[in-house]
């Protein structure tokens, strides 16, 4: 290199100045909310989720298969509540697909990067700016889901108590607080989602395929939840706090899947983030062969979240009582006869029998699952469980069948088999007119992670 | 020449991979100067552009801009601005939304908005999207977001692409007059009439390399023999009268020339163009057009980069009359 001089009578030229972060972010903030498909997602969300309730709500087949589903006569908090479960489901990440996804590939085909950091003088700026701003329209469409589908269900079916997933039931203020905090849990695996949609987008190039990345994720992410993993590997997934918030809806919260589904989502966002932002900081945006896509996002960008993966189930296998599926016999036993207990209580007050407490009911179950030659253990539906209590004043000790299909997220459908006085018919006549009979069919939720036993 | 140095470049090397973008480049641009880069594709200028917009660093050389030394990617000072390739533009924003944007991150004043549209002459469609927008008016509307921040030294890159005549004329006004203003002006084009009509000087680069920098009436002058069209009143005459000039070689037409055109193209040194001009109104050859075939520019890029001049429809390069 050779020494120059430097050039005579030169006004000192001005510093180089990033532009302020607050300014960036309001400009990518701008870009966003003026593309027309944003705009358009907006709309849905604000919108949809409140009509999707007040139609259904207001319709004689109820959505069943849905956690909430069956309940969405009996209360505006019900339909709120699928509408989080299907948000959970497909909605979110594909929310972060068309939003975080495409906020890096977008100036790849527009050919505008060059101009961008001329303008703003710092990639870190830029990148911050974007994620920030991919951030905020996305914290904007969980809103309107969460605010849309409240308000339309409310409307629709009122406000009335709801029968949580423990029969118990939860209303006014702690209903509400609950309901506000499963919809903030769900953020931290929207933002693990939202994250890999930047990475995806800052890996991919103005390749399509950066968009769909979170989509893909949700994909192999359902495929494999459907597979017999052990607990500590379902528990690890990012989409675990996709599931985890049902734990909120009982009388005593378990928070051990949530708190775990909730610091997994994190680290995947973290270091999601930390890997594109690192990707990008070494793009050379003079190269005109480069775009940012190609093979180095299998090294620099899958290994670290592959890894993450290894580290996540390795922690939550030692830090946590996570064994086996998580479904066993006593935690079936315990979850039925509690949740029988709330809901025949729930039951006697509809007929306008005399009140009965729990610890009056001494309600218990006696599960199996499959026959003599299967081992109780893990999800099916097959598990028969027979649940009995007893009557205040009466020595006769009442009993009734179900059966049970227990999913592996801990969530089950209890399907009465009788006495037909008790949990064999679909409605019963209350005090007010005909109404859904509690004991028929109803859904429970197996404590995934019960705190260890004080012998 | 004499003002203050804009842009000192010494043995500035940038490789991309294998490819060597540029090699041991030198340049110097001084305020009030528009430089002209020009060079066949792939030669280096984009790179060159950028490297001065701080979009990357170079992997050796040095390379000082406004006085500051350009050492990393995103060190050029805050008095730079401009563009490479194409305008950024994002077209669902208006003119004057992609402007008030650019305001803001880099501390412009508001009405410097009005008066930057104003100057590129989009005021009309300021509140238009631009994804209607011709390439005619995206270029114009780059250069208005180029000159937004009233900058120290503007780099565009084919600021006339795309632009028809009375739109060039309007570029070429504004990169003049902020020229005259003191502001250091390096463009690339590969329009050799732009570059003839708003450069001082010009720096040629081909596969990386410099291989002529320096004013653009010598660069002419280096170009050596040039083909003239010669169109008379008597071609057979002409053409004898041209076969004595000395230093003056009549050229086969080339397939280019218009059906049943009988003008003669010469080969010659200005001087002895002239020589030939003299001789024939002295014959009484009267004489109706001459021009060079190829622009004198277009010429020396052509020869030195290596490239056979092309035969171009007449239109290319107006005839003197």
């Amino acid at each position: 290199m050779s020494a120059v001089a430097t050039a005579p009578a030169v006004r000192a030229a001005s510093a180089v100045r990033p532009a302020p972060l607050v300014r960036t972010y309001r400009f990518e903030l701008l870009k966003l909310v003026t593309q027309w498909r944003v705009r358009l997602l907006l709309l849905a969300c604000w919108l949809a989720p409140g009509a999707f309730v007040g139609i259904v709500s207001r319709q004689s087949a109820l959505p069943a298969d849905t956690v909430f589903g069956r309940l969405m006569h009996a209360t505006g908090w019900s339909g709120a509540l699928v509408v989080l479960a299907f948000a959970c489901l497909w909605a979110l990440p594909l929310l972060t697909a068309l939003v975080a996804g495409d906020v890096f590939a977008v100036e790849d085909r527009l050919g505008t990067w060059r101009h961008l950091l001329v303008a703003v003088r710092s990639p870190r700026r830029v990148f911050a700016g974007k994620a920030l701003a991919s951030a905020t329209v996305i914290g904007l469409l969980v809103l309107g889901l969460a605010a849309s589908g409240l308000v339309g269900g409310l409307l629709a079916a009122g406000n009335r108590p709801l029968a949580g997933l423990d029969g118990y039931p939860l209303a006014g203020a702690g209903l509400a607080g609950r309901y506000v905090l499963a919809w903030l849990c769900v953020l931290a695996p929207t933002a693990a989602f939202a994250a890999v949609g930047l990475l995806g987008s800052v890996a991919l190039g103005r390749s399509p395929m950066g968009l769909v990345t979170p989509a893909v994720l949700a994909v192999a992410l359902a495929v494999v939840q459907l597979l017999p993993l052990p607990l500590a590997v379902r528990l690890a997934l990012p989409s675990q706090g996709f599931t985890a918030w049902r734990g909120l809806f009982v009388e005593h919260v378990a928070p051990g899947p949530l708190v775990v589904g909730v610091l997994v989502a994190l680290a995947w966002a973290v270091v999601a983030t930390a890997v594109a932002y690192r990707l990008f900081l070494r793009r050379d945006f003079t190269n005109p062969a480069d775009d940012g896509s190609g093979r180095r996002l299998v090294l620099t960008g899958l290994l670290p979240l592959a890894a993450l993966a290894a580290v996540s189930v390795l922690v939550v296998s030692v830090a946590t009582p996570a064994t086996g599926s998580g479904v066993d016999r006593a935690r079936l036993e315990t979850s039925l006869a509690t949740t029988y207990g709330h809901l025949y209580r729930l039951q006697s007050q509809e007929l306008g029998r005399p009140d009965v407490t729990e610890a009056q009911l001494q309600s218990s179950a006696a599960c199996d699952k499959g026959g003599s030659l299967v081992e109780d253990e893990g999800p099916g539906n097959d598990w028969r469980c027979v649940v009995s209590w007893h009557l205040p004043g009466a020595r006769a000790v009442g009993s009734a069948v179900y059966q049970l299909d227990v999913a592996a997220d801990g969530r089950y459908v209890a399907d009465g088999d009788g006495p037909q006085d008790v949990n064999g018919f679909f409605l019963l006549r209350a005090r007010y007119g005909t109404a859904p009979n509690p004991l028929w069919q109803f859904d429970g939720l197996v404590d995934l992670l019960p705190p260890p036993r004080k012998d | 020449m004499g003002g203050a140095s804009a842009v000192r470049a010494r043995g500035v090397v940038k490789t991309f991979g294998d490819v060597v973008a540029l090699d041991h480049v030198d340049l110097d641009v001084e305020e009030g100067q528009v430089h002209g880069l020009v060079g066949p594709n792939g030669a280096g200028k984009s790179t060159l552009l950028g490297l001065l917009l701080g979009l990357t660093a170079a992997d050796r050389g040095r390379l000082e801009v406004l006085g500051t030394v350009v050492g990393r990617t995103g060190a050029a000072p805050a008095d730079v601005a401009g563009f490479v390739d194409e305008p950024g533009l994002y077209p669902s924003l208006t003119p004057r939304q992609n402007l008030a944007a650019l305001a803001s991150l880099r501390d412009a004043h508001a009405d410097d908005v009005a008066w930057a549209l104003d100057q590129v002459g989009l005021t009309e469609v300021a509140d238009d999207r631009v994804r209607g927008f011709s390439l005619g008016m995206r270029q114009r509307l780059g250069l208005a977001s180029a000159m937004l921040t009233r900058p120290r030294l503007l780099v565009l890159d084919e600021p006339t692409n795309g632009l028809d005549p009375g739109a060039r004329r309007q570029v070429h006004a504004v990169v003049a007059g902020l020229a005259a203003a003191g502001t250091a002006v390096v463009l690339s084009s590969h329009r050799m009439d732009d570059l003839a009509e708003l450069c001082s000087e010009v720096t040629l680069l081909t596969t990386g390399r410099v291989v002529f920098a320096g004013p653009v009436e010598k660069l002419v002058a280096e170009s050596g023999e040039i083909d003239h069209l010669v169109r008379t009143t008597d071609p057979a005459a002409a053409r004898s009268v041209a076969e004595q000039v000395p230093g003056v070689r009549v050229v086969e037409p080339g397939t280019g020339r218009r059906p049943g055109d009988d003008a003669l193209v010469v080969r010659g040194s200005l001087t002895a163009v002239d020589e030939l001009v003299v001789r024939l109104v002295c014959a009484g050859v009267q004489l109706r057009e001459l021009g060079p075939v190829v622009a004198p520019l277009e010429a020396a890029f052509l020869a030195l980069t290596g490239d056979e001049p092309e035969d171009r429809p007449d239109d290319v390069v107006g005839p003197l009359r």
